[in-house]
């Protein structure tokens, strides 16, 4: 993969945490009458796990959402690697290095594993559409080498067995890795996860955690994900970002954030 | 596939019932042949427009009421513009202008229209459809004009050792089918083999993923808005080789309706097979059927053909409304 020298690079001196990869500026994004976010900041340091957790309803998936282009915020700033963008679409974010998976399930059905993740190629495709349709010298090379890369992600996601099975016969928990193979076939700088394990049973949760910190140790690619699963939350992030009622009530290192009273009141409520 | 086994089979019952016996009981078969024939090559013209809707409602979730004006628009074109040029050169022109038309039709009608609801947008290329018409012949003209593939008229006598006087078959039809087959392979090739064919069925499965995955919209649209035009060229060319270009053309299109809820708005084999069937269907139903019915209730006459289609996709949204090949329809409720 590109980052594969950075990646070297990282796993020799072990872990660190680098420069501002994204920072969110007063971000406010509201649907007609109801306010989904308020004024929220936060960032994203390059090789982090960064989590965002809060109770249903509290913005977390609008914040990914805003993030990936989905939404356009009324007011706020977004930086990406310093710049500024504004109301970029889903498929520019996804140009700029951003990519995601879905809570639920996204995945291209009527294709098989391999195409499926073939797509988070497309933004590194070159060729043009004639020389594609012909299969003519730069196209066929080119599609070998995606082709390359993939395989290697399919191995990485221990999904060998799969490569040929249409995505909609597999069981939950491995069209789940398929969704990420995606997201990770696009060598995204900055990958976010919406509930990458929900729904999953015990076995499948630590599959899943262990490819999220695989990804982020092996590659450096920076991740943002949601969860409910506190325990997950706690062991993987290295920072942690709560919302509720779409403002932010809490932001730090899981041990600072466990603390904090309006945490704790909004996940356990408060006795008036 | 196992799922739809009983429905085809079915039809293909249904048919034979239909027609078998009266096709025999006319101890013909050589005339039995001739009509499937003719019912086939007819059907591969309903295919052709059929597939051209199936494209575009497959990318981007719009039933496109314009095909049918599409095609006109791309025969006139091509008849006009050979008339001072090979024709072949006027196909590639013709190619040319419906590309361009896509990109218009992109720009002006559906980047605007985004996310609406499908009524709207139903709407909007009815308004196409209709603005294509007038348009198409305010610049060509609206009388019939020809289009001349080269190929002889007088039909050709096969078969002559199997069925007693043989079959009549017409040599733009044979020519007609052809195309039809390579182009289908085409498109099927260019969907499943380019990279361009894979983004396609990535927007037509899930379009946020599709985006998410760095896939534009928009510029999808453009590409199937100009294959569904060069659809619409090759379907053009071959109506208007049979029937003359003229403004019925945008009618029979029509039948493209039918055809799709037969065979599915979301199945490409469905879209052939669906007109393949019509126009089979309504050939061996008016030749076989129409005497045994006007006999019977002492009709005046025929006029099966017109109405077969319809009443055929009539009690295939009764039983089956997402057609032979179409997915499943599935509302959570």
């Amino acid at each position: 993969m590109s980052a594969q020298p950075q990646a070297q690079e990282m796993i020799a001196q072990g872990r660190r945490i680098g420069e501002v990869l994204l920072s969110v500026e007063e971000v406010s994004l509201s649907f007609g009458g109801v306010n989904a976010l308020t004024d929220v900041s936060f960032e994203v340091r390059e090789h982090e796990i960064r989590a965002i957790i809060g109770p249903n309803g509290a913005g977390k998936s609008s914040m990914l959402n805003v993030i990936n282009g989905v939404y356009h915020p009324q007011k706020g700033t977004i930086r990406f690697l310093g710049q500024p963008r504004h109301d970029v679409d889903t498929h520019e974010a996804a140009a700029q290095g951003i990519a995601r998976t879905f809570q639920n399930l996204a995945l291209f059905k009527g294709m098989n594993v391999l195409d499926n993740i073939m797509t988070g190629r497309n933004l590194r495709m070159k060729a043009g559409l004639l020389a594609q349709a012909i299969r003519f010298g730069r196209a066929e090379r080119e599609e070998l080498e995606h082709r390359a890369v993939v395989e290697r992600i399919i191995d990485f996601l221990e999904i060998q067995a799969y490569r040929k099975t249409p995505v909609g016969r597999l069981p939950y928990g491995l069209q789940k890795r398929v969704d990420l193979g995606r997201a990770l076939a696009m060598e995204p700088r900055l990958l976010l996860l919406d509930e990458p394990m929900a729904g999953m049973n015990v076995e499948e949760k630590q599959d899943m955690c262990r490819f999220v910190l695989d990804v982020n140790d092996q590659f450096g690619t920076t991740i943002v994900l949601i969860e409910h699963d506190m325990g997950v939350v706690m062991d993987i992030s290295d920072r942690v970002i709560v919302l509720d009622y779409g403002k932010k009530i809490g932001d730090g290192t899981p041990d600072e954030v466990r603390g904090t009273q309006a945490v704790i009141d909004a996940y356990l409520g408060v006795s008036h | 596939m196992k799922r739809h086994l009983p429905i085809i089979i079915l039809i293909a019952a249904l048919l034979a019932g239909l027609a078998a016996p009266l096709a025999t009981g006319a101890s013909a078969p050589g005339f039995f042949v001739e009509v499937l024939l003719g019912g086939l090559m007819a059907g591969v013209l309903y295919s052709l427009v059929a597939l051209g809707f199936v494209l575009i409602f497959k990318a981007s979730g719009v039933f496109n009421f314009a095909q049918g004006a599409m095609v006109l628009f791309a025969a006139l074109s091509v008849a006009r513009m050979a008339e001072v040029m090979p024709l072949w050169v006027a196909a590639l022109l013709g190619v040319g202008i419906m590309v361009l038309l896509a990109i218009v039709v992109e720009r002006v009608v559906l980047r605007p229209l985004v996310n609406q609801e499908g009524v709207v947008l139903l709407m909007a290329t009815l308004g196409v459809s209709y603005f294509l018409d007038g348009f198409g012949q305010s610049v060509w003209g609206s009388d019939i004009y020809e289009i001349n593939l080269g190929l002889s008229k007088a039909p050709v006598l096969i078969l002559r050792n199997v069925f007693q006087g043989g079959i009549l078959i017409n040599k733009d039809d044979v020519a007609a089918a052809v195309v039809a087959v390579l182009l289908v392979v085409a498109l099927a090739l260019f969907f499943q083999k380019t990279a361009t064919g894979r983004a396609l069925r990535a927007v037509a499965d899930d379009h946020q993923a599709a985006q998410s995955v760095g896939i534009p919209l928009n510029r999808i649209w453009v590409i199937v808005w100009s294959v569904a035009g060069v659809v619409a060229v090759v379907a053009g060319m071959m109506w208007g080789s049979k029937l003359g270009v003229q403004f019925s053309i945008s009618q029979v299109a029509l039948k493209a309706l039918p055809v799709v809820i037969l065979g599915g708005f979301t199945s490409i084999p469905g879209a052939i097979i669906g007109g393949l069937i019509i126009g089979v269907g309504e050939k061996m139903a008016e030749v076989f059927l129409g005497p045994v019915m006007v006999r019977t209730f002492d009709l005046a006459g025929g006029g099966i053909e017109n109405w077969f289609a319809y009443v055929l996709a009539l009690l295939f949204l009764l039983v089956r409304p997402e057609g032979l090949f179409g997915e499943r329809i599935i509302d959570r409720v």
